[in-house]
């Protein structure tokens, strides 16, 4: 069981994370949104957002570049992994609140507010009660890293992901002795990108980046393939004259 | 190829090219998702309608389609292009429109028959045992069942029902009430035919057949002007709008353009362009305030007071000071100005009198034919009196004579205005005028002084005949005094100058209105001189606005007379211009016969709602205002301290009035009767109401026998948007839930009514049936018994005109009728064949007697040249004479459907006509049967068939003159037989053109000329009305048959409106201490203007209409009165006074004038209203705070063009003189609740 739960169910979420999420790029890209609500209501949206998107997006990245990468580049920079650890946990907790703060208020404001509430699909209401689940699952995370501030649990988590990655067959292993509560984020991560295709988080895929460094404001988006030949306006229909 | 591939290809470069210094750049990407935009905007097909809604817009659209759904509109633009210099007419159309296609599909769209819960439970449960006939006798018989679905009207517990069970619980209730108690107890409301043509004709063409009564809208919307009859005797005959284009100056009066007339405003802009100075009155500053060189904030309701200085000031420059020709050519020939009116006595002084007519005269100047009916005037050719052509004794019982030519018995003349001059006059007398700016209440009051008569002195002539002598004065010399000019007469009460506190000055108007009198003058001048530059090309377009007041007719005619002192009626680019509701049905003659089954029984039952539903809500049993607060001090000798209902009552019984019912006794009993007893039936009928075994209705409108029993709303959303005293439609007329919190007459101890017959206890929930048919949920069909589906404007083929332009074009089927609806043609086959089915039990072929009035147009339009009523003894009853004819009608119950869908054969024995003409129309008949086809056997057998809506198009097409050149030149011959001028000319370039439905489809039609309108459709001048008369020399349809500005019935100056005046409001007393809480002080003058966000209630529950406003109802007023009760826009306030309360939100705005409160017309109560903390009961709509008050001189008939008319003439729901207290909200309560178990299973 803990070896379907953490080497072999990683694998079926993140295929169906990537395949359901091309799939659903390819088929309805019209509904490839955000599906923001500010245009109901604009209260608590501003703060809370705010909060829980910059909150989240810390705590990405931190996943992100704590788990996945080797072990041998941390060791290489001279950073510890008590540092790394203790880093992780203020940093992660500190972003971990902003982004539960926030998060509740999103939900309080979709629960709460009928227009909002009658504007929300089900996925749209279960994808903020997983996300909010999983902040407050790895804030209590915290509480038993503190007993291992030294980082070697750390460790196991990287290994383990890095395994997974690089397809290694006893991944599951590494993390086989951590605390329950590990496990239970672990899961409910993976859990969140399988579902991922099927809620409005596919919009992190489309940040328009670009906007930063494109050159023109005004794009024309041209029909021609190849060259350049000069400019053809579309054709107005004309309007006979009438006087 | 795949989206995401197309993303990721890294390996060509997006970027084909910058442009712009680099802030542009050209992409190469994938273009797909365009596709996506390109097919939001296909569609399979578009197809020409329009919206069939009360807005006088008439605005042809373009309807898509899509996979059999209809997406959306937009303006159509191939409107027939005008001439040159003169701009087109297109685009037409405006927001509201364009919103429509939302109703099809939404949660609004009534979907299914729906029948009353309880009702349909019982229904179900006798049907079961007995026959349709016997299931509505017990129902009706059994006061528990009846009262169980009377009682919750109005409160929801509808259930979906079959077509056929709908159609046969109405067609039994109809077939009962014409057995039990008449077939004039079935009652059909619908207004504007013209939106809709096809539509109204459905159902009044079945009542018609029925022997029921249509009702009529205009009067009762307070739309129609009595001006406009009294004046003119026309019902209200307009420019098109694109002759605003063509007017020098333009008077915006209470008209708010851009607002209200949406797709004709451009032509406001453009005459701007074009140099045209305009001059806007208006109480607040609306949004044609703006397009105005001068806006004039009157006070709201003095603007009577505001005519009388324009138009002193015009007399004394332009007709006193100095005879500008123009003016005095155009008076002289088309105005009653040379006419002699008598001078009476009346206590040792002089009162204005009747005119002088050819019957007064020894000798009788030679006129054998009507000289009672020829008035007089001085002739300078001759130097004698005369009897000038034109006036109405002229146009019945001989022909030739009827015209405007200046000629007496075949003579040139030469007519004199005034007998100012020293040789003219044998003396100089005081005349009296009444004065009732004294009667004002305290909002209006001012600190002048003036007494209620004013005597002025008046250059008079005296004529020795064989009954003594008689004096007499113009009209013209009456009508300076009246406007108190000093012509060196001396006496007192004339002003020496502008700056004289007199009446009538623009000193004296400035304190009344509050506008300064140099802009008083300097308009009048500039409106002159304009006129008098270009030969009449000023105009004044007018609104509703000022004609809802109670003495609307005051606050016209101040306006019309400027007119016609200037030269401007039927000039091109002059004259009054009235936008109101009235939509020229333009092939009037050719849809009257379908509409009124006139092909199958003569005459229709046409009532007028006014009166009729005065009567039948009872709101006459709180009447407040009493005969003494408006009656003239100069009036003459009688009994005229009766209530208003009184005056109702004697003028239905003088046959000045329609009336409905009409016999307390079923006419069909009646008939059978007169047939036992051998007897011609309107001898028996007079026989019997002179003895008393026959009553009228009217004398006793609460006795059971004489209520409406059944009510059909159609096309009209009678309790949501015009029902005035909304209050009283629900405690009398439907016995449910209503906050009505006043006290009847009884219980106040006040007069009782001395014709009408007083019950204690007004009865509650007279009808048994009220079945509403919509598109929509509105509010009427919220109270409704059976609410049937209708089909939406995009669902059904139809006709529409206005009068703003020229053309004629339909409403077409885009997809067919949604859900389980049906269009009205067909929802009234389908009734009329269950009649067909259920009646036979108790009906078969039947004599039906129908009264009808004195009408206008007829020769009975001479009947009464004084007033006596039979009742009294005066005269003797003589029917068509001295009271309502009493005419046989042939009914067949058995055959109403065979009938329905068959065009009978009176139109080729009797042929077709109106306004007094008519001409063979064997022809037209003839080409409908190879048209539509022919049934073969039957009750209709050799009949025309028309059995689709689209039958019925062709049939109004093909027998009016508007749409059929050869009808034309018919009628304009029919014509010239009486005028001796011959008119062919106007139509024979077009005698061989006929449009069909199938032309309209594909273009909008200009119609053409037909003599029943006073304008012309011509490629050299717009449509104007008055132009044929001005023109062509064709009569106004009046006692002199010119414009006049004398009215001289008895009852006219009785109460003291032979020459306009101003007159206050009325006083009506709605706010007393019974009523009002403590603490409420704000007492403001409550008016319903047209509104932005929809046309009457249509629109104002459309979800996008709500999104781009306030989403609910409200009401605005001025900052300083939001300051005296505490209220902050946006608030929730109440308005309330004894007719009852309505809730809305206040917008609080700086445009608004203190004292008054606007609440635009109409939003429905189902939309966002709460409850009303005053009367515990949801709030009201804008008519919960309203009654209608009758105007005695409206009901005046027999009398040349003071002669009844359907729409034309007749009493108007006047509602603009109330006042309300207005707070602000504690406790916004929503009413909502759930259902208790009981009421759920119910």
């Amino acid at each position: 069981m803990h070896n379907f739960l953490f080497g072999i169910y990683p694998y079926i979420a993140l295929a169906i994370g990537i395949m359901g999420s091309i799939a659903r790029y390819e088929r309805d890209p019209f509904t490839w949104k955000t599906s923001s609500s500010q245009l109901l209501r604009r209260k608590q949206l501003v703060i809370g957002s705010s909060l829980f998107h910059v909150g989240v997006l810390v705590i990405f990245v931190g996943h992100f570049v704590g788990l996945l990468t080797p072990i041998w580049v941390f060791d290489a920079l001279g950073i510890g992994h008590g540092f790394k650890q203790v880093g992780a946990v203020v940093v992660g907790g500190i972003a971990g609140i902003m982004a539960l703060v926030g998060g509740g208020m999103l939900f309080h404001r979709r629960w709460t507010d009928p227009r909002i509430r009658n504007n929300s699909s089900f996925a749209d209401i279960a994808i903020l009660v997983l996300l909010l689940v999983q902040l407050v699952l790895g804030l209590l995370t915290i509480f038993a890293s503190l007993g291992h501030l030294d980082g070697h649990e750390m460790v196991k988590f990287m290994s383990w992901a890095q395994g997974i990655f690089t397809f290694d067959g006893a991944a599951a292993s590494y993390i086989s002795d951590v605390a329950l509560v590990f496990k239970l984020h672990l899961f409910l991560g993976l859990t969140i990108i399988l579902v991922f295709p099927f809620t409005r988080l596919v919009h992190m895929l489309s940040v328009p980046v670009r906007y930063f460094t494109r050159p023109g404001y005004q794009v024309v988006r041209s029909r021609r393939s190849e060259a350049l030949p000069q400019r053809a306006g579309p054709v107005a229909p004309g309007r006979s004259a009438s006087k | 190829m795949s989206h995401l591939l197309d993303r990721l290809n890294f390996l060509q470069s997006k970027e084909l090219e910058q442009f712009s210094n680099g802030h542009g750049q050209v992409t190469r990407e994938n273009r797909d998702w365009e596709d996506t935009y390109r097919n939001r905007w296909r569609h399979d097909k578009i197809v020409r309608s329009t919206h069939g809604v009360n807005c006088t817009g008439s605005c042809s659209w373009k309807i898509y389609v899509k996979s059999g759904i209809v997406t959306w509109e937009t303006q159509q633009t191939d409107y027939p292009r005008t001439r040159p210099d003169l701009p087109n007419h297109e685009p037409r159309g405006c927001a509201r429109g364009a919103s429509y296609s939302w109703y099809l599909y939404s949660a609004n769209r009534v979907k299914n028959p729906l029948v009353r819960g309880r009702l349909l439970k019982t229904w179900r449960k006798m049907r079961a045992t007995m026959s349709p006939i016997e299931a509505w006798t017990k129902l009706q018989n059994d006061p528990v069942l009846r009262a169980s679905y009377v009682e919750t009207r109005g409160k929801g517990g509808f259930v979906r029902a079959t077509w056929d069970e709908a159609t046969e619980i109405t067609a039994a209730a109809n077939a009962y009430t014409t057995k039990t108690y008449g077939p004039d107890r079935i009652f059909g409301f619908s207004p504007i035919p013209a939106m809709s043509m096809i539509s109204y004709a459905a159902g009044s063409r079945y009542l018609s057949l029925m022997g029921g009564v249509c009702m009529s809208f205009y009067d009762w919307y307070c739309d129609l002007p009595p001006a406009s009859p009294m004046i003119w005797g026309e019902q209200t005959d307009v420019p098109e709008s694109a002759d605003w284009y063509n007017a020098g100056y333009l008077l915006l009066w209470g008209s708010n353009v851009p607002q209200t007339r949406t797709p004709d405003a451009h032509f406001y802009t453009e005459a701007r362009y074009r140099g045209t100075k305009s001059a806007v009155i208006c109480p607040d500053y609306s949004e044609a305030a703006k397009f105005g060189d001068v806006w004039l904030n009157v006070k709201q309701g003095t603007d009577a007071a505001l005519g009388m200085a324009f138009g002193h000031v015009i007399l004394r420059e332009f007709h006193l000071d100095r005879q500008a020709e123009y003016f005095e050519n155009y008076c002289r020939k088309y105005s009653d100005f040379p006419m002699l009116v008598k001078l009476e006595e009346k206590d040792g002084r002089l009162v204005p009198g009747r005119f002088l007519r050819a019957d007064d005269l020894d000798g009788k100047l030679g006129e054998e034919n009507n000289p009672e009916w020829k008035t007089i005037a001085w002739d300078e050719t001759s130097g004698g009196l005369v009897a000038p052509n034109g006036s109405i004794g002229y146009r019945w019982g001989e022909q030739g004579e009827w015209n405007l030519e200046e000629k007496a018995k075949e003579a040139e003349t030469n007519l004199k205005m005034s007998l100012i001059m020293e040789e003219d006059h044998d003396d100089v007398l005081g005349v009296d005028f009444p004065y009732f700016g004294g009667d004002a209440t305290e909002p209006f009051a001012t600190d002048a002084d003036h007494p209620e008569v004013l005597t002025r002195n008046i250059p008079v002539k005296s004529l020795k005949t064989a009954d003594g002598e008689i004096k007499v004065a113009t009209v013209f010399d009456l009508y300076c005094a009246n406007y108190g000019l000093d012509r060196n007469l001396g006496g007192d009460w004339v002003a020496k100058d502008y700056d004289d506190e007199m009446p009538g000055t623009p000193a004296w108007a400035e304190k009344i209105t509050g506008v300064p009198r140099e802009k008083i003058i300097h308009v009048a001048r500039e409106f002159a001189q304009n006129a008098e530059k270009t030969e009449g090309k000023s105009m004044v377009i007018i609104g509703a606005a000022m004609n809802h007041w109670y003495h609307m007719d005051m606050n016209y005619r101040g306006v019309i007379n400027m007119l016609v002192m200037c030269g401007c009626v039927g000039q091109s680019g002059g004259g009054w211009a009235h936008y109101v509701g009235q939509e020229k049905l333009r092939p009037q003659t050719g849809w009257q016969p379908l509409a009124f089954a006139l092909d199958w029984g003569r005459p229709p039952r046409h009532m007028n709602s006014t009166s009729a539903w005065y009567a039948h809500t009872d709101q006459w049993r709180y009447e407040t205002l009493e005969a003494e607060e408006i009656l003239s001090p100069t009036r003459p000798e009688g009994d005229w301290d009766i209530n208003l209902i009184d005056y109702n009552v004697r003028a239905e019984r003088m046959g000045w009035l329609p009336s409905a019912p009409q016999l307390k006794t079923n006419p069909l009993e009646v008939a059978k009767q007169a047939k036992a007893a051998g007897k011609d039936i309107p001898a028996f009928v007079a026989e019997q109401l002179k003895s008393g075994e026959l009553e009228m209705s009217c004398e006793d409108p609460d006795a059971p026998e004489n209520w409406p029993r059944n009510l059909f709303v159609w096309r009209s959303n009678l309790l949501g948007s015009s029902g005035k005293g909304h209050e009283y439609f629900l405690k009398h007329l439907l016995g449910t839930d209503h906050g009505v919190m006043g006290k009847d007459l009884g219980e106040e101890g006040r007069q009782l009514p001395k014709e009408a017959k007083w019950h204690k206890d007004g009865p509650r929930g007279k009808l048994d049936l009220l079945v509403t048919i919509d598109f929509r949920m509105s509010t009427t069909a919220v109270y409704a018994d059976i609410v049937l589906p209708t089909a939406s404007w995009y669902e059904k083929n139809d006709l529409n005109t206005s009068d703003m332009h020229p053309f004629i074009h339909p409403l077409q089927a885009a997809v067919d009728p949604a859900y389980e609806s049906k269009s009205d043609w067909e929802i009234f086959k389908a009734i009329a064949k269950k009649v067909q089915e259920v009646a036979p039990e108790i009906l078969g072929q039947e004599t039906d007697i129908v009264a009808l009035p004195l009408l206008h147009d007829t020769p009975a339009e001479v009947a009464q040249d004084q007033v006596k009523d039979w009742k009294k003894g005066e005269c003797d009853l003589i029917p068509g004479k001295t009271a309502p004819n009493y005419i046989p009608v042939e009914r067949d119950y058995t055959a109403i459907y065979d009938r329905f869908v068959a065009l009978g054969p009176l139109l080729d024995k009797l042929g077709n006509g109106g306004k007094g003409i008519n001409w063979n129309t064997e022809h037209e008949v003839q080409h409908l049967r190879d048209l539509n086809g022919e049934w073969k056997d039957g009750p209709a057998k050799g009949c025309a068939k028309i059995v689709t809506d689209i039958d019925a198009t062709e049939v109004v097409l093909m027998l009016a003159p508007e749409t059929n050149g050869e009808v034309a030149v018919k009628a304009w011959d029919a014509l010239s037989q009486n005028t001796g001028l011959d008119h062919t000319h106007l139509a024979l370039p077009k005698e061989e053109e006929k449009i069909r439905f199938r032309d309209i489809a594909a273009q909008p039609r200009k119609i053409i000329s037909s003599p029943t309108w006073s304008g012309l459709e011509s490629e050299h001048v717009c449509y104007n009305a008055g132009y044929t008369n001005v023109h062509e020399l064709i009569p106004w349809r009046t006692l002199t048959g010119r414009q006049q500005l004398y009215q001289d019935h008895l009852w006219m100056r009785a109460f003291g409106e032979g020459f306009m005046s101003y007159r206050p409001p009325v006083d009506l007393k709605t706010i007393n201490k019974d009523v009002q809480d403590d603490g409420d002080t704000l007492h403001l003058n409550f008016i319903t203007p047209h509104q932005k966000w929809g046309i009457h209630s249509t629109y104002s529950d459309n979800l996008l209409m709500l999104t781009l406003n306030r989403g609910g109802p409200v009401i605005w007023i001025s900052e300083n009165d939001a300051k005296k009760a505490n209220i902050v826009d946006n608030d929730w306030v109440e308005l309330y006074n004894t007719n009852g309360a309505l809730t809305a939100r206040a917008v609080v705005s700086q445009r608004m004038k203190d004292g008054t409160t606007f609440m635009y017309h109409a939003q429905e109560k189902i939309v966002n209203t709460p409850g009303s903390e005053k009367t515990g009961k949801r709030g009201g709509i804008h008519n919960s705070v309203t009654r209608t008050v009758l105007k005695p001189t409206h009901m005046i008939g027999g009398y040349a063009q003071q002669s009844y008319g359907f729409n034309y003439y007749g009493t108007v729901g006047a509602n603009r003189d109330e006042f309300v207290v207005v707070r602000k909200m504690k406790n916004v309560d929503w009413l909502d609740r759930e259902a208790t178990q009981k009421e759920a299973a119910e």
